[in-house]
């Protein structure tokens, strides 16, 4: 019994508190203020939004893991979507075959992949900031996309993309399966991998990493590859959701996965952070929207809500530290 | 005995209790007019507690008497000690990085005065004439930024002077001076005590203690050893003071003649650095090089280790020519590399024990092509066990440890790599001297077990007591060669500091 018990803390870890109480929080607040909130339909909606949120989220984790930033993330998932539905129109657009989407999808995960790959060479080898690098990165992929598309939407894609994006498997969403596989990969990135463990070293001290005999080089560059791919599947995904790309879908996650990060717990600097808790916290973000959208609170005001819980937990945080260092003191 | 003049400062019955732990206990300390006196004792012996209690920062338990040129107090406050001339100068300095030299030096004298202006001209006049005193002479309109260490450490001494300074203190002044730095450093010293000031010295470098005070003052656990006179002791002697155990400091060199070569330098250069080195390790052997700092031990060591690329010459592994591309072929090739700057390059401080251990030899923990926990544990545990480290749990962060913990564990990482040549680069900087006899404990059995080790050390006893030849090293080239069995400690020492 206490094996299980070491098991399941090992897994959840310290990170854990914060969105584990906020979880608790929300699903006690809104389920007393609102009789429809423990319901199929709140959970329905919160897994068909979470997964896009979601996806974008752990694209942001790996780099912000090794003390950098993705800010090119949502540009990135635009510009895969773009390379989807382009093979897709050049085979016939609504009547194209699933061979066409899947190369499609191949490419776009391409294309993302080599998003990531310029960056992570660049930060590697100019040791430029990871912040001016993607933000470089994104302002050149905005411009990119907004000139290949005029600024317009791209649509006209074959049926049997809608069940990527509304369909269910034995009742579970398409899309929330996508996301929860790549949780799952992540997590055993971050556990089991190599390159997992020195993601975190390198977020600590590169320079001790290096002396270590470690390619620290490859590894920033493997870290923003793999995330400028999950950028992509965020971008595919988006692409079935809506049944259209445009650029600048999903803009405004951008800075949302930097907080949902360091409400999973995740050190702001680096070093520090587990996929587990950062998916808890995705889903308190969406459930926190679902519960005041039923509250019939407006939209814009749940992203307010956001802020104000984000700012909550750091200041609940800090005292938790806080009575942990007096309780230490005193004994 | 002789009459003494009246102490400056006077110290008697001075406790001080952290949380249940005595940090001080009924410790007296005098310091006379203009003197030049030495607070020696090991980490955590109270020599910065008590710094504290003289400078107002901590109060003492009641009892205590402190008397300060003529004047009793039960306790002292920053501001009295300021104004009435003790300053300190920390280690970190608490300097100005982006202010120039005289605003760093004189910004004390326009605080809280009225109207709130500030006079940069005076303020230039001050900090030059504080400059003078020290005969330094550095351009007080730049900014401080674009000075080296050892300058910045000349604006902290002017920056205390300019408070009228009577007593001044230094918390290991010359940790990041080399040599030559360090020598002008001591001369200030010398001219501020010539112009009346006294200085308390806290160093841990026992040269330049015996070269510089003319009295010593030894704290062992929170208690006062004792006060001696500097004339007549020895560094063996002040290293037992403060630990309170005899070292037999025997020489430990062999003849390893006969062993098969591990390593062959052939005219290694790398110009500005270092030029025509050439030297052989073999199995067993331990290679002492000792040098001035800057003479290129490091740069020589990082070029075996393949992260630095030599311009000519050779590098030899068992008869087989070496070319690191990078310090992995290092690596791979069998040489592990343990960093002078344990701090910053060699440990990841905020990381845990046992991935500290680990991360040179993830691929000795990987089971069925995953990392596994349980394997990772095994193996931390039986490095922990064979090198006695002192831990609490493997996820601990690595900084919790003491400095001779953390080296062990550093030791502990290399090992896990498997090396056939094994560099340790300043293997006891920050270790506490109790704790250095039990790393050469550790290099003595390593070498024992066949290991060719290269020991870089800038305390020349180090190599000369644990190395079985000494190699050294000045200005880039291979100035001598030293037997230990067959020569002095003196001899070397003489050679090196010459």
């Amino acid at each position: 019994m206490t094996a299980i018990v070491n098991r399941t803390r090992a897994l959840l870890g310290p990170e854990m508190a914060g969105p584990g109480f906020a979880l608790l929080a929300v699903l006690i607040f809104f389920g007393l203020g609102s009789p429809q909130f423990l319901s199929r339909a709140t959970f329905g909606s919160v897994a068909f939004q979470l997964p896009e949120l979601g996806l974008l989220t752990l694209a942001m984790l790996l780099p912000v893991l090794t003390g950098g930033l993705n800010l090119a993330i949502t540009f990135t998932a635009n510009i895969a979507g773009l390379t989807l539905a382009w093979v897709l129109q050049q085979n016939g657009g609504v009547d194209a075959g699933p061979v066409a989407f899947l190369l499609g999808s191949l490419l776009a995960i391409g294309a993302g992949a080599l998003s990531g790959v310029v960056m992570g060479l660049v930060i590697a080898y100019t040791r430029a900031h990871p912040i001016l690098v993607s933000l470089s990165m994104m302002i050149f992929l905005r411009g990119l996309g907004e000139f290949l598309t005029r600024g317009g939407d791209v649509s006209g894609f074959p049926s049997f993309l809608q069940p990527l994006g509304h369909g269910s498997i034995l009742g579970f969403p398409v899309p929330l399966i996508v996301f929860i596989g790549c949780v799952a990969i992540w997590h055993l990135l971050l556990t089991r991998m190599k390159l997992g463990f020195n993601t975190y070293m390198i977020g600590s001290n590169i320079e001790a990493v290096r002396y270590s005999g470690i390619n620290t080089r490859k590894v920033l560059v493997l870290v923003y590859t793999l995330s400028g791919a999950m950028c992509a599947v965020a971008g595919i995904v988006m692409l079935a959701r809506f049944n259209s790309v445009r650029v600048g879908h999903g803009e405004s996650y951008l800075l949302i996965t930097v907080l949902a990060c360091f409400l999973g717990g995740v050190n702001p600097f680096g070093g520090f952070g587990r996929v587990i808790p950062v998916f808890v916290a995705l889903v308190v973000l969406q459930l926190l929207a679902s519960g005041l959208n039923l509250m019939g609170a407006n939209q814009h005001l749940a992203t307010a809500v956001w802020g104000i819980l984000l700012i909550a937990v750091m200041i609940l945080r800090f005292a938790a530290g806080r009575i942990k260092f007096l309780k230490r003191k005193k004994g | 005995m002789e009459s003494s003049p009246e102490p400056l400062l006077s110290l008697r019955n001075i406790n001080m209790t952290f949380g249940g732990v005595k940090a001080l206990k009924n410790v007296s300390f005098d310091v006379l007019p203009g003197e030049v006196h030495c607070l020696a004792g090991e980490n955590g012996s109270g020599k910065s507690t008590l710094i504290k209690i003289i400078t107002g920062v901590y109060r003492p338990q009641p009892g205590a008497v402190i008397e300060y040129d003529g004047q009793a107090y039960s306790h002292m406050s920053p501001v009295t000690a300021q104004s009435s001339g003790i300053q300190v100068i920390w280690q970190d300095l608490a300097l100005f990085p982006e202010m120039t030299v005289a605003e760093n030096i004189a910004f004390q004298t326009v605080l809280g005065r009225w109207p709130r202006l500030v006079n940069y001209n005076s303020l230039r006049k001050t900090a030059a004439r504080a400059l003078a005193r020290l005969g330094v002479k550095l351009d007080v309109d730049l900014p401080l930024k674009d000075y080296p260490i050892a300058q910045r450490q000349i604006v902290a001494i002017a920056r205390a002077l300019v408070g009228e300074a009577k007593l001044v203190f230094m918390d290991e002044p010359t940790a990041s001076l080399t040599q030559s730095e360090t020598d002008h450093l001591l001369e200030i010293v010398r001219t501020l005590s010539t112009s009346g000031v006294a200085v308390v010295f806290v160093s841990h470098r026992l040269a330049e203690v015996l070269e510089i005070s003319t009295r010593l003052t030894v704290l062992r656990d929170g208690a006062l050893v004792g006060v001696y006179p500097t004339s007549g002791m020895t560094q063996s002697r002040i290293t037992e003071l403060m630990t309170g155990k005899t070292f037999d400091q025997t020489i430990r060199a062999r003849d390893v003649s006969g062993n098969p070569v591990v390593l062959e330098v052939e005219g290694l250069s790398r110009p500005g650095q270092f030029e025509d080195i050439s030297f052989t390790v073999r199995r067993g052997e331990t290679l002492g090089i000792t040098g001035l700092l800057g003479a290129g031990r490091t740069e020589l060591a990082l070029s075996l280790f393949g992260m630095l690329k030599p311009r000519s010459g050779a590098i030899r592994l068992e008869g087989k020519p070496m070319h690191f591309s990078s310090n992995r072929d290092a690596v791979a090739a069998g040489v592990a590399y343990l960093s002078e700057d344990r701090l910053s390059l060699g440990l990841i401080q905020p990381q845990s024990i046992a991935d500290n251990l680990v991360i040179a030899s993830l691929d000795r923990i990987i089971s069925r092509g995953l990392l596994s926990d349980s394997r990772k544990r095994d193996l931390v545990a039986q490095w922990i066990a064979d090198l006695g480290v002192k831990i609490g749990k493997q996820d601990d962060a690595i900084s919790t440890l003491s400095g001779g913990n953390q080296q062990r564990v550093a030791i502990a990482k290399w090992l896990a790599t498997d090396p056939r040549l094994l560099i340790l680069d300043a293997p006891t900087v920050g270790v506490d001297v109790g704790a250095r006899a039990g790393i050469f404990d550790i290099v003595a059995k390593l070498a024992d077990s066949g290991l060719a080790i290269i020991l870089i050390s800038d305390e020349v006893p180090e190599v000369y007591f644990h190395a079985d030849r000494v190699l050294h090293m000045a200005k880039g080239r291979i100035a001598n060669w030293f037997t230990p069995r067959d020569c002095q400690l003196q001899d070397i020492e003489a050679a090196v500091y010459a």
